[in-house]
């Protein structure tokens, strides 16, 4: 079993496989099952993340009212503009919304790693689908190779925005798509574990601070941002940009960080966007009282 | 330094296909539920839920109260039915409690459910460690360490030599393999828990055996 993304990437290389592949073959050993049984069970994943996108593409919104329709916007504004920043990375950025406003609504979603960060993988899978062309094995091998990253920083660090702050969330969820990205795009394991240190380092930091606790207020743009940061880093590593920082140290700063974040930044709606007065009003409207502490 | 591998399956980070909004609050505190609910054996009539850090903070928002009483009624976290949750199970006449704690817990997402009907009552502290995944950290007064996503089978029994022996042998006889195994005791010589973390669901025959054997109290499973 790899332990981390040098022994991911060099089971790869030694195999001469794919990551997904790497990542296929181990759960397989470990849960006993047959290809066909782990792949379809993929299968099923996709499919619900396609059906999210689709929902949320036609327009939802959230019980508060703090999200919603923002996906709608960005489709029409693509429509009738050359979007400045290019039409595959709205695209994504268009369906990473779209997922997160559908997961706000209580729709079903599949959380990659966790809801809130569901949008980053599918919303640059079904974005980079329409220029690559890949077939629907690529597609859920995209899904085996993002959840290959994530199965490492889960294990060494933490995916979970209580325990690291955002970074660990959709931080971890970027990362996992630039990797796959690369590897759909054709590149080798060494640029997918670059794409995800590249990613992962420029969303160090980042603190969890919804407004009133609710995945909605920063949590629907922070992933059309980890999608953008997600394509960005893809195509520097197919460039053959490296990371001075290897991936798996930038994965253990990450953790690091994660630690000494004080809880206030943790998903506890007490600092950050959560304590701006705007977003004390917006939590004041949703539960008839505010959550500040005194 | 190796950690220890908390996360064993690519579907622990691409899934579960979940109801939003939250893998942790949502997601991760039906799965406490439903593993009461399994470990209990049948619905309760009351439930005491206690919340602790971000899950005592946020949890109206996230809807942790209709995911965790959603998994007493054994609803999974995809089930549409988890929104519905708490007005269902007081039409079956659960009565339910929340309690919002101030202490200060090891993990940020913790709660502590006692539920409980004439015929017995049962208390466990569950934490959400993020992505939907949950461990059960204490039953009962006993500490354990339980993921919820295999089988496994819990035993009560008295703290002596062979109890531990004549469970796995019983188990060994059935060709069924232990992916884990847990003993813990509240104090040397008295009752003790076994947890063993299993491949395959286990039949009920195999539990009658093993509820017969030397040393054995009580015995209860948990479904994958």
């Amino acid at each position: 079993m790899f332990r981390n993304v040098a022994e991911l990437v060099e089971l790869a290389e030694s195999e001469n496989i794919q990551i997904s592949e790497v990542m296929i073959r181990q759960e397989m050993e470990v849960k006993q099952l047959t290809r066909e049984q782990v792949v379809g069970q993929m299968e099923k994943n996709l499919d619900v993340m396609e059906k999210a996108i689709e929902d949320g593409l036609k327009g939802v919104q959230s019980h508060s009212g703090l999200t919603g329709g923002d996906a709608v916007l960005i489709q029409n504004y693509m429509k009738n503009h050359t979007p400045l920043s290019g039409h595959l990375l709205m695209d994504a950025v268009s369906k990473a919304v779209a997922t997160n406003e559908v997961n706000a609504a209580m729709g079903t979603i599949c959380a990659t790693p966790t809801a809130g960060s569901a949008g980053c993988v599918p919303g640059t899978l079904f974005a980079v689908k329409n220029q690559l062309n890949p077939t629907r094995e690529q597609m859920v091998n995209y899904l085996f190779t993002s959840g290959a990253f994530g199965f490492v920083v889960a294990n060494n660090a933490s995916i979970s925005g209580a325990a690291g702050g955002c970074q660990a969330e959709v931080g971890s969820a970027a990362g996992m798509a630039s990797a796959a990205i690369v590897e759909m795009a054709g590149g080798t394991p060494s640029q997918s574990a670059q794409a995800m240190a590249i990613t992962l380092k420029n969303m160090l930091g980042l603190i969890c601070d919804p407004v009133a606790g609710l995945v909605e207020v920063p949590c629907v743009k922070r992933n059309a941002m980890g999608a953008s940061n997600a394509i960005t880093a893809a195509d520097m590593a197919l460039a053959g940009v490296t990371s001075r920082i290897p991936c798996d140290e930038v994965i253990d700063a990450m953790y690091k960080v994660g630690q000494r974040m004080p809880s206030a930044f943790r998903e506890t709606a007490q600092g950050g966007l959560a304590a701006t007065p705007t977003g004390r009003e917006l939590e004041a409207k949703v539960y008839g009282i505010s959550l500040e502490k005194e | 330094m190796v950690k220890e591998m908390k996360y064993r399956s690519v579907f622990d980070i691409i899934g579960p296909v979940m109801i939003g909004p939250s893998s942790s609050h949502t997601a991760g505190a039906a799965r406490i539920g439903r593993a009461a609910r399994h470990l209990f054996g049948r619905e309760p009539k009351y439930a005491h839920v206690h919340l602790y850090g971000s899950f005592a903070k946020t949890y109206k928002g996230h809807g942790t109260d209709v995911a965790i009483i959603g998994g007493l009624l054994d609803y999974e976290t995809d089930d549409t039915r988890i929104s519905g949750a708490l007005k269902t199970a007081r039409a079956n006449g659960m009565k339910v409690r929340f309690h919002e704690e101030d202490a200060v817990t090891d993990h940020p997402n913790t709660a502590r459910l006692k539920i409980g009907d004439d015929d017995g009552e049962l208390e466990l502290v569950g934490i959400s460690i993020g992505g939907g995944k949950a461990e059960i950290t204490e039953l009962n007064g006993f500490e354990l360490n339980l993921s919820g996503e295999h089988p496994a089978i819990l035993l009560i029994h008295n703290d002596r030599f062979g109890a531990i022996a004549s469970s796995t042998t019983i188990l060994a006889k059935h060709e069924i393999n232990i992916g884990r195994m847990e003993v813990s005791r509240k104090a040397q010589g008295e009752q003790a828990l076994m947890v063993i973390e299993v491949d395959q669901n286990i039949e009920d025959s195999v539990l009658n055996e093993l509820e017969r054997a030397d040393h054995i109290i009580q015995v209860a499973k948990i479904s994958d």
